[in-house]
């Protein structure tokens, strides 16, 4: 207990940093997941732009890399993310890999999501003319918007998971502190401190994101 | 003057499963559609209708055959031009398909942005639109705060938005109670009336082609198996199918099952009456019976008033000496048609 005082800011720090890697990778990761499932998403048959060697390629992409375990995927890809941002280890590194490999799991959570989207929307928005590049951000996204949000706040969640093991390539946050500060140095008050901080970040985020869809689904 | 027509157009889907044949939902249809005219298009689940329909706005190309709408052929035309044919063609579909992100005012702005109309004018659009649907106090609405009826008439001011000269139908009343079904297609009738709006009305409800179609197909089976003026078709159906639509709103001859318990119940000579166009050929009828003292009952059937034009058929039992009974039937067949039931 003592010696959770003596790095309760260094607690904090982490705190700060787990937020810094995931926000930054929900961006990186948001952004490409977006692309990646909207690309899902309309080349499948019967869809905006249908076209299945595009579909099949990029479903292949996303089978390949999205069962890989971070874990292994960090290392794995160590040498990739020294080539492009210059450095295979710390929050730099950290941030890159980890928003490579939620692409693919995003990617997927998109693509389902998209799909409540009933079709009959879509062919009404057809029927007045409307063509595939001005349905996707008029009137797909939108609809879908909801149940994206929701699909959003899981990721979070799941990202905050896969950041707790960036300290094996130097990279800080929560779960680096708890390993470091707790797990190894016998101290288990510094690990559930880790550990309630994580529960605290996670539950008041799910109540936002619930909260915010709500709004947005009118109900 | 023709406003879409079809020649020998046909649609084959390809198989959903590996080594399955594909589907043939369009077979060979010929089939011209006039300016302002309510066309329907009537069969059962599967028989093709939505797709015959959806080859009109090209949301489903055709297969084979040549589609001409407004004079212009529309098979195997670029999609850019496709989408400006759309603007032309409004649609509206039994599950509504109101974009729920957008109030009722933003669904019917929709086709209008998409139509490139600037801001004032789309405003003074959207206004008498509403009007003219009667949901004026409802435009900030959701669709997910309307009733059944409410969004169904949103989703005809949003298919009439850019003012198109046809308007498709999709099973606009299917998901209806009856009510409500008659207010849309009341308002239907006053968009054919009012603009002059082509109607294409699909549907699998015989009620609904006699509300409000001046000539109807007959599909089945991706092919149109019989096509004519609503009157005729309900008078004189020619095909099994037809004659199985027009049984469910018409009360015509008694069927085989329904014969052998009216045999059962009354004696005598069983005689089917169709009657066309004006009812004092039936008086002449019963006149004529009663003169010969031929003892009749009405056992079975109905008139039917399909658009202000009349027709029926009625089912009596005659009683009385065959010979009578003989002279009786050839006298009246000079007033209507007469078919004795064995």
């Amino acid at each position: 207990m003592d010696r959770l005082i003596e790095l309760q800011g260094l607690l904090w720090q982490s705190a700060v940093e787990t937020l810094f890697i995931v926000a930054l990778t929900l961006f990186f990761g948001g952004l490409g997941g977006l692309l990646l499932g909207l690309g899902l998403y309309s080349t499948r048959r019967g869809s905006l732009l249908p076209n299945q060697t595009v579909f099949a390629v990029l479903n292949v992409i996303v089978n390949t890399f999205r069962p890989i375990p971070f874990v292994i995927f960090l290392v794995a890809f160590q040498p990739l993310a020294r080539s492009i941002v210059g450095t295979g280890i710390g929050n730099t590194a950290i941030i890159f890999t980890l928003s490579l490999a939620s692409i693919f799991f995003i990617g997927r959570v998109v693509e389902q999501n998209l799909l409540t989207v009933q079709p009959g929307v879509i062919e009404a928005a057809r029927s007045v003319g409307a063509g595939p590049l001005r349905i996707i951000p008029t009137i797909l996204l939108p609809e879908a918007l909801g149940p994206l949000i929701l699909g959003y706040t899981f990721v979070f969640v799941a990202v905050v998971d896969m950041a707790a093991v960036a300290g094996l390539v130097g990279g800080g946050g929560l779960g680096a502190f708890a390993l470091l500060y707790g797990y190894r140095q016998f101290n288990p008050w510094v690990t559930w401190a880790a550990v309630l901080l994580i529960i605290v970040l996670v539950q008041v985020v799910q109540f936002f994101g619930n909260g915010l869809a709500r709004k947005v689904m009118r109900r | 003057m023709t406003i879409v027509s079809f020649s020998n157009v046909s649609k084959t889907f390809p198989p959903t499963q590996r080594g399955s044949a594909p589907l043939v939902a369009i077979d060979s249809v010929d089939l011209d559609i006039q300016a302002g005219e309510i066309f329907g298009i009537i069969g059962y689940s599967g028989a093709g209708k939505s797709t015959l329909v959806r080859l009109i706005n090209a949301l489903e190309p055709a297969t084979s055959g040549r589609i001409e709408v407004k004079g212009a052929e529309i098979t195997g035309q670029p999609e850019r031009r496709l989408r400006a044919l759309r603007l032309g063609i409004g649609m509206i579909f039994q599950q509504f398909n109101l974009f729920s992100s957008k109030t009722v005012w933003g669904n019917i702005e929709y086709p209008l942005q998409v139509a490139g109309i600037k801001q004032p004018e789309r405003n003074a659009r959207i206004s008498d639109l509403l009007n003219f649907v009667g949901l004026a106090d409802k435009a900030a609405s959701y669709p997910d705060q309307l009733s059944g009826g409410q969004k169904q008439r949103v989703g005809i001011a949003r298919a009439l938005a850019t003012s198109p000269d046809i308007l498709l139908a999709d099973e606009a009343t299917s998901a209806l109670d009856p009510e409500t079904t008659q207010e849309v297609l009341a308002l239907l009738r006053r968009v054919n009336e009012q603009f002059g709006t082509t109607i294409v009305v699909i549907t699998h409800e015989m009620e609904v082609i006699k509300s409000i179609a001046h000539r109807v197909a007959v599909m089945d089976a991706g092919r149109i198996i019989e096509v004519g003026p609503v009157f005729d078709i309900f008078s004189d159906p020619q095909t099994e199918a037809s004659r199985r639509f027009v049984s469910t709103v018409v009360q015509a001859v008694p069927g085989p099952d329904e014969l052998a318990l009216l045999r059962v119940r009354h004696p005598g000579r069983i005689v089917t009456l169709s009657f066309k166009d004006g009812n004092d050929s039936q008086s002449s009828v019963f006149l004529e019976l009663g003169r010969r003292a031929v003892g009749f009952e009405l056992i079975y059937g109905g008139i039917n008033d399909i658009q202000g034009r009349t027709f029926g058929h009625l089912t009596l039992a005659l009683t009385g000496p065959d010979d009578v009974i003989d002279q009786a039937i050839a006298s009246i067949e000079s007033f209507v048609v007469v078919s004795e039931v064995r």
